[in-house]
């Protein structure tokens, strides 16, 4: 039954290119789904470890930058005499370097968080996705500074001369970013139901219960830090690859906000919450502008719903839906479950 | 103490922990021997559970040393302390709230399970055949607290006196060799410390020596091999549960000056 919900939900994903002949619609569907990469990404980290980075668009920001900078190929000066030199590399290449580089980021990170938690995390990671932004801003030499990088060349795969497939085109980018959202999901799903998923609920449920037990806290926390940002690269270099055109507003602190809204809206800590958070708040806009309302009624009437969504669904649209289901069900653990009961012990 | 001793296997040894102005274990030293109950009991402030959390890694003690097996515990983080075998519970009570039961046991199975990130990633048919494993032995050890009739329930859901079972349940599921409880009973009515105890006697008979910080004195002098009185940080008394029970220290400490003199 959920095997032939899940198949069906892929076949309906796979067929949208065929009958959608809006590009357009596509487009925004592209542009979702990258944000939906970069939600499932933040929720292993706000999600099942209990840690807010409110500096996630850095790691999507340096995945962007760092896969275009590869395949484009750069000269930059260090020191007065010394210069260094990179030829353009293969798409794919600079895509790998981008969340090698995220990854390693994200390793910085989960180390500091050993010392920092809560609001210095918070804090730490707002001043890392900050000091990154400036960094693109203002090193013109690599970065073209505000002129932005363009003609940043799409995806090819394939051997040469022989097979090739480009992704220039959108559906091809489209599936393209299907793709990865399918594998992003699996690796999140396999990860959080096996030990190091454990670890993480246990460090976001009760930190000196889990270390007692043996979870070995900082570990915890930068595997989920490297997976998280190596996947938000990820997303930043489908990006930078379908947009072809990276600037330094990518490190934009509401793209941030975004994401944070995708996850907590979906449902933290749930595997389906970031999907369906994606494509509520990523469609949203979109939809709103189909009614040809004034603009500001457009974004009035998101943020109330997102207000309504916070408030009456505090634990986010999937838990309170699969609550409702239970009880629909008459499955009687979670209907005999006094709501604030669980919540006050959070 | 002048029985010979069998081999300590918890060697505490001049052992201070200063909060600020306040030494709240003063220079303490004692050991617990392998397979034994000992308690720790004394008036509130004594320094039980400060003496606790130097012993498993949770405050850096000023001074002393402790060693478990012969390894040094001083500086090490809890999480190492755990893999050498020393597991605690927490005086105020400490569960997964938000989770089931079963999956209480199954985050307390940490150290029992060996898969690896790239294992994990992959898929390999390694961790689903662990998976399974893991599984069967939290419902067994669910079921040696006789939790198992719950296992499928959220955590905040139960009654009290079931947490606390739980949180033992989720201790012994980090394979201990020395648990430490810190009041484990604290808020049972008499029937449930009463069944306390006989789980202490089933743990107990599963080879693992326990450290036990207790107010519930039915519970002390019934369980214990050896107790050890503290006040002000210092220890004042030790020795077996009826001396620990006619010693004029220990009656004074909790009872005050003008009772022993009374008592002429």
């Amino acid at each position: 039954m959920k095997r032939a919900i899940t198949i069906a939900w892929l076949g309906f994903l796979v067929s949208v290119p065929l009958w959608l002949t809006n590009l357009y619609v596509l487009h925004v569907l592209i542009m979702t789904g990258i944000f939906i990469i970069a939600a499932m990404s933040l929720n292993l980290l706000l999600g099942y470890t209990g840690q807010l980075s409110l500096g996630h668009v850095a790691f999507f920001g340096l995945g962007a930058y760092t896969s275009s900078l590869v395949s484009l190929g750069f000269s930059v000066h260090l020191l007065p005499a010394w210069e260094v030199t990179l030829d353009p590399k293969p798409v794919w290449l600079g895509m790998l370097a981008g969340m090698a580089l995220a990854g390693a980021c994200g390793w910085a990170i989960g180390r500091l968080s050993f010392k920092v938690r809560g609001a210095y995390f918070v804090i730490v990671t707002i001043s890392f996705a900050e000091v990154i932004r400036l960094v693109a801003l203002n090193w013109v030499e690599l970065t073209q500074g505000p002129m932005a990088l363009n003609n940043i060349p799409y995806l090819r795969l394939g051997i040469p001369d022989l097979i090739e497939v480009s992704f220039l085109r959108k559906p091809a980018n489209y599936y393209l970013v299907l793709a990865v959202a399918v594998v992003c999901y699996i690796l999140i799903r396999r990860l959080v139901s096996s030990r190091a998923g454990r670890a993480m609920i246990a460090l976001r449920e009760n930190e000196p219960l889990a270390a007692s037990v043996g979870v070995d806290v900082t570990r915890c926390l930068v595997l989920a830090t490297v997976v998280s940002a190596a996947m938000a690269g990820a997303a930043g270099a489908l990006y930078a690859h379908y947009v072809r055109i990276v600037d330094p507003d990518v490190f934009l602190f509401i793209y941030t906000v975004t994401m944070v809204i995708m996850v907590v809206t979906g449902g933290k800590g749930t595997l389906a919450g970031p999907v369906v958070g994606g494509c509520i708040f990523g469609l949203l806009p979109e939809v709103l502008r189909s009614f040809e309302i004034g603009p500001e009624v457009q974004w009035v009437t998101y943020g109330a719903l997102m207000v309504l969504v916070v408030y009456f669904l505090p634990e986010g649209i999937v838990p309170a839906l699969r609550g409702w289901w239970r009880r629909r069900s008459g499955e009687p653990v979670e209907a005999e479950q006094p709501r604030p009961a669980a919540e006050a012990a959070r | 103490m002048n029985e010979p001793t069998p081999k300590a296997e918890l060697a505490v040894d001049g052992l201070t922990v200063r909060f600020g102005g306040l030494t709240a274990v003063e220079s303490m030293s004692f050991e617990v021997r392998a397979g034994e109950v000992l308690s720790l009991i004394g008036p509130n402030g004594a320094g039980k559970t400060t003496a606790f959390n130097a012993i498993t890694g949770y405050i850096p003690p000023d001074a002393g040393t402790i060693a478990y097996r012969g390894t040094k515990l001083t500086g090490l983080k809890p999480n190492r302390i755990a893999e050498l075998g020393v597991v605690r519970t927490f005086q105020k009570t400490s569960v997964f709230m938000g989770q089931s039961v079963l999956d209480n046991v199954l985050l307390g199975l940490h150290l029992a399970s060996r898969q690896t990130p790239l294992a994990i990633i992959l898929d390999l048919p390694s961790v689903a055949h662990e998976e399974k494993a893991l599984a069967m032995e939290a419902r067994r050890i669910l079921g040696f607290v006789e939790l198992d009739a719950r296992a499928a329930q959220l955590a905040a859901a139960l009654p009290y006196g079931e947490l606390r079972l739980l949180e033992v349940a989720i201790a012994l599921a980090a394979r201990p060799t020395l648990l430490l409880l810190d009041e484990p009973v604290s808020g049972m009515n008499p029937a449930e410390t009463a069944s306390f105890m006989k789980l202490i006697a089933k743990i107990r008979a599963l080879g693992i020596t326990i450290l036990l910080v207790e107010h519930d004195m039915r519970m002390v002098m019934g369980v214990s091999d050896r107790v050890i009185c503290l006040n002000h940080g210092r220890i004042i008394a030790s020795g077996s549960p009826s001396e620990i029970q006619r010693d004029p220290e220990v009656i004074r400490a909790y009872l005050g000056e003008r009772y022993v003199r009374a008592q002429g």
